[in-house]
């Protein structure tokens, strides 16, 4: 028998907690995500309501401080992990990258914002009142962070920013956004991180449409003349590029984890289908091809699953190295990538059809291997790291 | 009032259960296993009537291995206050949980006991009404809804031809159907405050039950496969085929 999530019961870092905070993220999902996720893809946005009841649920503040209405209390890295997998279980990476937005906008605000701008952000934002985004990217680049053009100037009390961000996932529904300025010279020296709020005079926004990732909005945001007060900077001035890098190994380890979840998916829908369609007399999977096919996909998905936990129990003890993650989201997307192909190929004609969970993740392997960092410059990043060569 | 909520630890709805190959058994090695469904309806029920101002206390009670413990945390995970696991290996039947819960009523006074009408691996449908007889108190099997007031309990039960209601002085023996209500699922959170809330364990003999089985199982077999269907030509063809098998008028 296969079973597609007993895969934990033989891990050594999930226990019955974890699969407690499964079961119920897991009806969570079948009852407020699941109906409604074909509709949500075709608008191209989840509705605010969503974020209230994830928050309610327990969700959006897992593994946040208390203090700003999270749940850290008993969490680890591998309750977050469970929750990113049963998240996933809808085939729709949109929506994770939509609701969990705050994944990647708050920390900074928390590790290295005023006690007044977390109190001001945090407590919305984790009770699903409010959206804060990550605005890193411009039209002009995306991982070459310390190339950035968008300029704050000090006017006063003021910052007056004028740029543009691009591909900013949640940027038509943000309300704040967490975005990464120059107010310094050339380089990473020279950038700091604004707290925009999305509705001051001079921000304009476009709706961007996408190959995958249809239920979550993607914007390309204009900042013209915008009058920012200088207290919304977090953190020291000159010194957001190591609030921004420091989201990286986190971020890369959640798109992993992500990655093994979708091919689970991918793996469940091909042995489904195997094991009921019949051609040429009998069941797919009785098919040799189709069970080598099958087997091939389960032990790439098993040997990524185990360094992805292995980086995850590093992060969290302090035994990691920023090289891994990098270079585990590399493993983790071309992972996917063929995944999602081998299953497109035993669900075949079903696999091209709207609305199969395969076609859709198919369509979502290349902002794995591209968003947060593209594979090229990933392994790019981790060779330096290990072996020089800068 | 106190309300007692006996939850059992099923085989998962999700999974296709296997017979052991030789037959004695449902193969339940490394299978997953939740709260049998009825039970969560139950659980549910007690906490809206607890919500309501309508009890004080919801107590989760399990009779089974010392796995039950996870069962009977998801209760305290959903609201449930407190927990009893009578732990036992041994299979037990709905003759013996009813004799135990009768020892555990007879503890806690409850005013009443919400269980699952019927649990999904066995489908005996018998321990509430055996608890009922035991306890000599009035029961509503089949609950559709459950109106709580002071000293009665009126509950519209499921019947083939619709709802029948009736009314219940306290204390009484409530179990639940599937329409009765949709179970919360736990809160994040409320997982972790559930591992400090308070879990009794007991076993059969603090209470003086006997639970040796009364049944003895010969065969466990899998249902026989359906043979394929035929197609027929056109609705007379169809007509023809039912008057064949006697279906219908």
């Amino acid at each position: 028998m296969t079973d597609f999530d007993d895969w934990r019961a033989r891990s050594p870092f999930y226990d019955e907690s974890h699969e407690a905070l499964a079961q119920s993220v897991r009806r969570f999902v079948a009852r407020e995500i699941a109906p409604y996720i074909d509709q949500w893809e075709a608008d191209g946005e989840l509705p605010r309501d969503l974020h209230r009841k994830a928050a309610d649920a327990g969700i959006l503040g897992l593994r946040y401080p208390e203090a700003y209405g999270g749940h850290s209390e008993g969490f680890d890295i591998f309750h977050g992990m469970t929750q990113t997998e049963e998240l996933a279980a809808v085939g729709a990476g949109g929506l994770t990258a939509s609701l969990m937005t705050h994944g990647i906008g708050l920390p900074p605000v928390l590790a290295l914002g005023s006690d007044a701008l977390k109190d001001m952000v945090a407590p919305p934002v984790l009770a699903g009142e409010k959206i804060i985004a990550l605005g890193i990217t411009e039209p002009s680049g995306g991982s070459d962070v310390a190339g950035l053009k968008t300029r704050a100037e000090r006017v006063g009390d003021h910052y007056v920013v004028n740029g543009s961000k691009m591909f900013i996932t949640s940027g038509m529904r943000a309300d704040w956004l967490t975005c990464a300025v120059r107010t310094g010279g050339a380089g990473a020296g020279g950038i700091s991180l604004l707290l925009i709020d999305i509705d001051t005079p001079g921000v304009t926004r476009t709706r961007l449409d996408k190959m995958g990732w249809r239920c979550s909005d993607t914007a390309a945001i204009y900042l013209q003349d915008v009058r920012v007060p200088a207290d919304r900077l977090i953190g020291p001035e000159n010194g957001g590029f190591i609030g921004i890098m420091r989201n990286f190994n986190s971020e890369r380890l959640g798109m992993a984890m992500g990655c093994c979840a979708f091919a689970r998916v991918c793996l469940k829908e091909a042995v489904q289908w195997a094991q009921t369609r019949e051609t040429f007399g009998k069941t797919l999977v009785k098919h040799q091809s189709i069970r080598i096919k099958l087997a091939d996909m389960a032990r790439r998905i098993a040997a990524t699953q185990a360094w992805v936990d292995q980086c995850a129990w590093g992060l969290e003890n302090g035994r990691d190295q920023p090289a891994d993650f990098a270079m585990l989201k590399v493993q983790a997307t071309q992972m996917l990538e063929i995944v999602a192909r081998e299953a497109a190929q035993i669900l075949g004609g079903a696999s091209y059809i709207t609305g199969s969970k395969v076609e859709r993740i198919y369509r979502e392997v290349r902002v794995n291997a591209i968003g947060g960092g593209s594979e090229e410059i990933m392994l790019d990043l981790a060779g330096r790291q290990l072996f020089g060569g800068k | 009032m106190k309300i007692l909520v006996p939850v059992k630890r099923v085989i998962d709805y999700n999974v296709k259960p296997r017979v052991k190959a030789d037959g004695s058994g449902v193969d339940l090695a490394n299978v997953k296993m939740s709260m049998n469904p009825f039970d969560e309806i139950a659980v549910e029920e007690a906490l809206r009537i607890k919500e309501a101002g309508n009890a004080e206390e919801v107590i989760a009670v399990s009779v089974g291995p010392a796995k039950a413990a996870e069962t009977l945390r998801t209760a305290l995970a959903m609201g449930a206050d407190r927990a009893i696991l009578i732990e036992t290996d041994e299979t037990v039947e709905p003759l013996a949980v009813a004799k135990l819960l009768a020892k555990v009523a007879a503890e806690e006074n409850p005013g009443l006991i919400l269980l699952g009408k019927q649990a999904i691996d066995d489908d005996s449908n018998q321990t509430g009404q055996m608890l009922a007889a035991l306890l000599g108190w009035g029961q509503a099997t089949f609950a559709n809804t459950v109106t709580v007031e002071a000293g009665s309990i009126t509950v519209a039960r499921d019947v083939d031809g619709g709802l029948q209601t009736v009314k219940l002085n306290t204390p009484a023996i409530v179990t639940t159907d599937l329409r009765l209500n949709e179970p919360r699922y736990a809160s994040l959170p409320n997982i972790m405050k559930a591992k400090k809330k308070p879990l009794d364990t007991k076993t059969p003999g603090d209470y003086g039950v006997d639970i040796t089985p009364r049944l003895t199982t010969l065969k466990v077999a899998e249902p026989p496969v359906r043979s394929a269907g035929i197609k027929v030509a056109d609705v007379d063809a169809l007509v023809e085929k039912l008057k064949v098998l006697g279906v219908g008028a």
